[in-house]
């Protein structure tokens, strides 16, 4: 049996790769697909923890996750192509209108 | 090292390959398609876990849906001639979210593992499992949870509309 | 020192005495134009006739030694101090009632002559009216804060009159003048009575009422009442023109010469004097103080009386005159003959206005004429004002049996006797006794008798004035030689006022000298008064050249120190008006932009440069935003994580 923080750790360390990518990268298609990586790593606790207390109430939630991922994926590249088509760019930092 | 543990670090190790790709790769197809790995190597830990169905789902679901979806905007948007820059926010943004990962670390391994995990039954996992929880003690979310698919396709069409 | 045990009446009389006058004024203000030039000054007239008679009434009423009181409302309640306005007559208070609306209602006939071609009449009056107003309650206050309110509303209207005729810079100049300086002297009157309120109030009694002020003066500390006193005299000497205050007077004469006999020769003048007698129980006690007051009011009727001698302008020689009968008074205050330095008040208000009045007469005979070196030779022309100026000057010089021999011989006599350097302020009154009478018989010589030398034209209108200008100097006059039989010697017939008097200021004869003392230097004083009208008569009777004699000769520099008043005005435009100035305009061309305004504007430029700075928080990038975020979060983890 691998000890339950083996997974807690791997998850944080999925977890924080998912952050950086939030925050470093310069494309918006990059950071929407960190966001859902870091869902996953949290799914990935659920499911362990899901595992180690016996109960399915863990996966349950994973599944909505995923089904609210879903969503969340889909509106957001629609937001992308529409933004896309106005400005000719996916760099966030070309858009900094909402500002002084 | 135990032999059960050997799988375990495998794919750990390989799961976070891919992640780093996912971040740190410069083509942005090269991203998408690492994540696609990404998110197969966690749904073979789910597998691995007892949660043969959520995992099956996730494979399904994520790596057949949305990374799909993903591609395709991505080819649709052409973004070839995209290049990125690094700034100053880079190095703040990475110092930050090390600190994170971190904290996270350090609690984790201070986490006392529950006294005795309960006698995984075989059905525990499977969809039969799930579907008593989902149709019973869930019903009102998972319903909930469909409305909201509905409003996300209905959002995304008028969104991405071309204006006429 | 006998302390006030009455108790008062109440009479509710009393609040019509200053606000008949004061309806009046403000009526006038809306309606005066409508009411027109002639309209306006009768209904002022009216008013401060009534004010007379209501006065008259009151006086009549009072038995002696008893006081009323009416009470309108309180002003002032902070904790347990409290101020009310509330008028109080007792003998003091009626003494100088009658004087002030009594001379202010012949003054008040007079000016609807004097005034009569003026196009401000109405405003005149307006002012006029109000003075009275604000005379009344400066003399009938029953508390030092109601006072002082009477106090300053008479500097306010002193400055409206003196600048009547504001089109003429000169006189508008004056006007500040009189009242910057009265403002240097009330800063002092206003730090004697915050001292009073605070010293007394340490000790628990929170009053500025004249009656508690008498029963708990002994909680003061003698050092407290010097400075007090001191600070008051200060005042005193702002509104009654002494050293080193007084050179707003004779500037004052700029205004219309009613005004100048009103205001700065019977009434407002006098404030100070009335308020030293106030405050009596106060003054008392400072014996430091008092010999100042003795010393300066001797060496200011010296000064003034000096200055006088060389006078051209015939308002400029009684303005002068009456800086040195005002420090006749103060020094009667000084040596404590309280109630002898309120009769020089008295009767000073009669010839003092009669000879304003007279020399009004004259100015309007004139045209407009001021200078005496174009009059002379008025004799024949304007008989009635002759007559009544002679009176008057001889009633002023102390001739026997004027009101101003009954008066002046009672300051030196009480002089003579004073145990600090009597004898040396004695000799300084005396001596200023025989240049007043040289000073005033040089004017009438120079301008009733002799050669007229007014030019062609002048001279072919010359007119007596009509009646409403020369009745008022008829009655002055009268006054001005029996108003002082009420106060004769013992060796005459005895002195009601003093009588009257005895209860309030207590009897002052305790360490007066002998008989043959007094009448020997009531002779001595006759001798130097007969002197000073022989000389002038020499001087400028029959045209002698003797003046021009004197002033060429060893005297041509005196002569000019004297025309030039000393230079005093030139001495303090030196060293305190320029110095002043200069530092007023540092600080309002530097200290105030640069400093100042560079201290606030350099807190809003901070401000802005700070928030600049800021700003760039709010960068519009979304991933700016992300790392915020992710900071608190770490924040509060390890918050918790720390708490564990």
């Amino acid at each position: 049996m691998v000890p339950l923080n083996h997974y807690l750790i791997l998850s944080a360390i999925v977890f924080t790769i998912g952050v950086i990518g939030v925050l470093i990268r310069r494309n918006l298609i990059v950071i929407l697909m960190s966001i859902e990586l870091m869902l996953n790593a949290v799914n990935l606790t659920f499911i362990v923890f899901s595992r180690f207390l016996g109960s399915m109430e863990g996966q349950v939630i994973v599944f909505f996750v995923m089904a609210v991922a879903a969503a969340e994926a889909v509106v957001g590249l629609a937001i992308i192509i529409a933004i896309f088509r106005h400005r000719q760019t996916l760099d966030p930092s070309e858009m900094q209108f909402l500002k002084w | 090292m135990a032999p059960p543990l050997i799988p375990f670090f495998v794919l750990a190790f390989l799961l976070v390959i891919t992640s780093l790709m996912v971040v740190f790769q410069r083509n942005v197809v090269h991203s998408a398609l690492s994540l696609v790995a990404a998110l197969f190597l966690i749904a073979l830990f789910f597998i691995m876990l007892h949660a043969p169905m959520v995992g099956v789902l996730q494979i399904l679901i994520y790596a057949g849906a949305i990374m799909v979806l993903f591609l395709f905007v991505i080819m649709l948007l052409n973004p070839a001639a995209l290049e990125q820059r690094r700034g100053v926010w880079w190095w703040f943004g990475t110092v930050a979210a090390l600190i994170l990962g971190g904290l996270l670390v350090a609690v984790m391994t201070g986490t006392e593992p529950p006294p005795d995990p309960a006698a995984a039954t075989a059905l525990f996992g499977s969809p039969e499992m799930l579907a008593k929880s989902l149709f019973t003690d869930f019903v009102l979310p998972f319903e909930i949870a469909s409305i909201l698919l509905l409003v996300a396709i209905v959002g995304a069409v008028v969104l991405a509309k071309r204006e006429p | 020192m006998v302390a006030a045990t009455q108790s008062p009446v109440t009479l509710d009389l009393l609040r019509w005495i200053p606000l008949i006058p004061l309806l009046a004024s403000v009526f006038n203000v809306f309606f005066g134009a409508r009411l027109g030039k002639k309209g306006a000054g009768v209904l002022a007239c009216v008013a401060v006739g009534a004010s007379f008679a209501v006065a008259l009434y009151v006086f009549w009423l009072l038995p002696a030694a008893g006081i009323f009181r009416d009470t309108l409302y309180t002003w002032i309640e902070s904790g347990s101090f409290q101020v009310q306005l509330s008028f109080q007559v007792d003998d003091l208070t009626a003494v100088m009632l009658l004087v002030v609306t009594g001379v202010g209602f012949l003054i008040h006939i007079y000016s609807l002559g004097y005034m009569a071609h003026d196009e401000g009449m109405a405003r005149f009056f307006v002012y006029l009216n109000l003075f009275i107003f604000f005379m009344l309650v400066l003399v009938m206050a029953d508390n030092l804060l109601a006072l002082f309110v009477g106090w300053e509303g008479v500097g306010l209207c002193s400055y409206l009159l003196i600048s009547f005729w504001y089109e003429e810079p000169l006189n508008v100049i004056a006007g500040n003048k009189a009242f910057v300086v009265n403002r240097i002297g009330d800063f002092g009157f206003t730090l004697a009575i915050f001292l009073i309120v605070s010293e007394l109030g340490r000790q628990g009694i929170w009053t500025l009422n004249f009656m508690e002020l008498q029963k708990h003066v002994g909680l003061l500390s003698p050092g407290k009442i010097t400075l007090i006193t001191l600070l008051l005299f200060v005042g005193a000497t702002g509104k009654s023109a002494q050293i080193p205050l007084f050179v707003w007077l004779p500037d004052a004469m700029a205004g219309p010469t009613p005004v100048s006999a009103l205001i700065h020769a019977a009434t407002m003048v006098t404030a100070g004097v009335y308020m030293a007698a106030r405050l009596h129980f106060l003054f008392s006690l400072a014996p430091d103080t008092m010999s100042l007051i003795a010393t300066i009011g001797a060496a200011t009727a010296f000064f003034a009386g000096s200055i006088a001698i060389a006078q051209n302008d015939i308002k400029k020689v009684l303005a002068y005159s009456t800086v040195s009968q005002l420090g006749y008074m103060f020094l009667a205050v000084g040596v404590g003959a309280f109630s002898a330095a309120i009769f020089h008040v008295f009767t000073h208000a009669f010839f003092k206005a009669c000879l304003f009045l007279g020399a009004g007469s004259v100015i309007h005979a004139l045209g407009g004429e001021q200078d005496m070196r174009k009059m002379g030779g008025l004799k024949s022309y304007l008989p009635k004002t002759y007559w009544t100026y002679l009176i008057a000057a001889v009633a002023i010089s102390g001739v026997p049996f004027t009101a101003g021999f009954f008066s002046k011989d009672l300051i030196l006599w009480q002089a003579y006797n004073n145990p600090q350097s009597g004898p040396i302020l004695w000799a300084v009154g005396w001596f200023t006794a025989g240049l007043t009478a040289f000073y005033m018989f040089r004017q009438l010589l120079l301008v009733f008798h002799g050669e007229c030398r007014a030019d062609e034209h002048v001279k072919a209108h010359i007119h007596e004035s009509p009646p409403v200008m020369t009745i008022p100097l008829i009655i002055l006059a009268l006054g001005s030689i029996f108003a002082g039989w009420l106060g004769a010697p013992e060796y005459l017939w005895g002195s009601v006022w003093e009588r009257r008097f005895e209860q309030m200021f207590g009897v002052h004869g305790e360490h007066l000298g002998s008989l043959t003392t007094e009448i020997s230097l009531m002779l001595v004083t006759l001798a130097i008064v007969g002197l000073g009208i022989l000389l002038a008569y020499v001087s400028y009777g029959r045209g002698v050249r003797l003046p021009e004699r004197l002033s060429s000769l060893a005297g041509g520099g005196l002569y000019r120190l004297l025309l030039n008043k000393y230079y005093v005005d030139e001495l303090y435009d030196f060293f305190i008006v320029r110095p002043f100035t200069a530092v007023s305009r540092f600080l309002a061309q530097v200290f105030d932009p640069w400093v100042i305004d560079g201290a606030v504007n350099g807190i809003a430029a901070s401000a802005r440069g700070v928030s600049f700075l800021w700003r760039g928080v709010q960068s519009g990038n979304v991933q700016h935003y992300l790392v915020g975020f992710l900071a608190g979060t770490l924040a509060l983890l390890a918050y918790y994580l720390g708490q564990q």
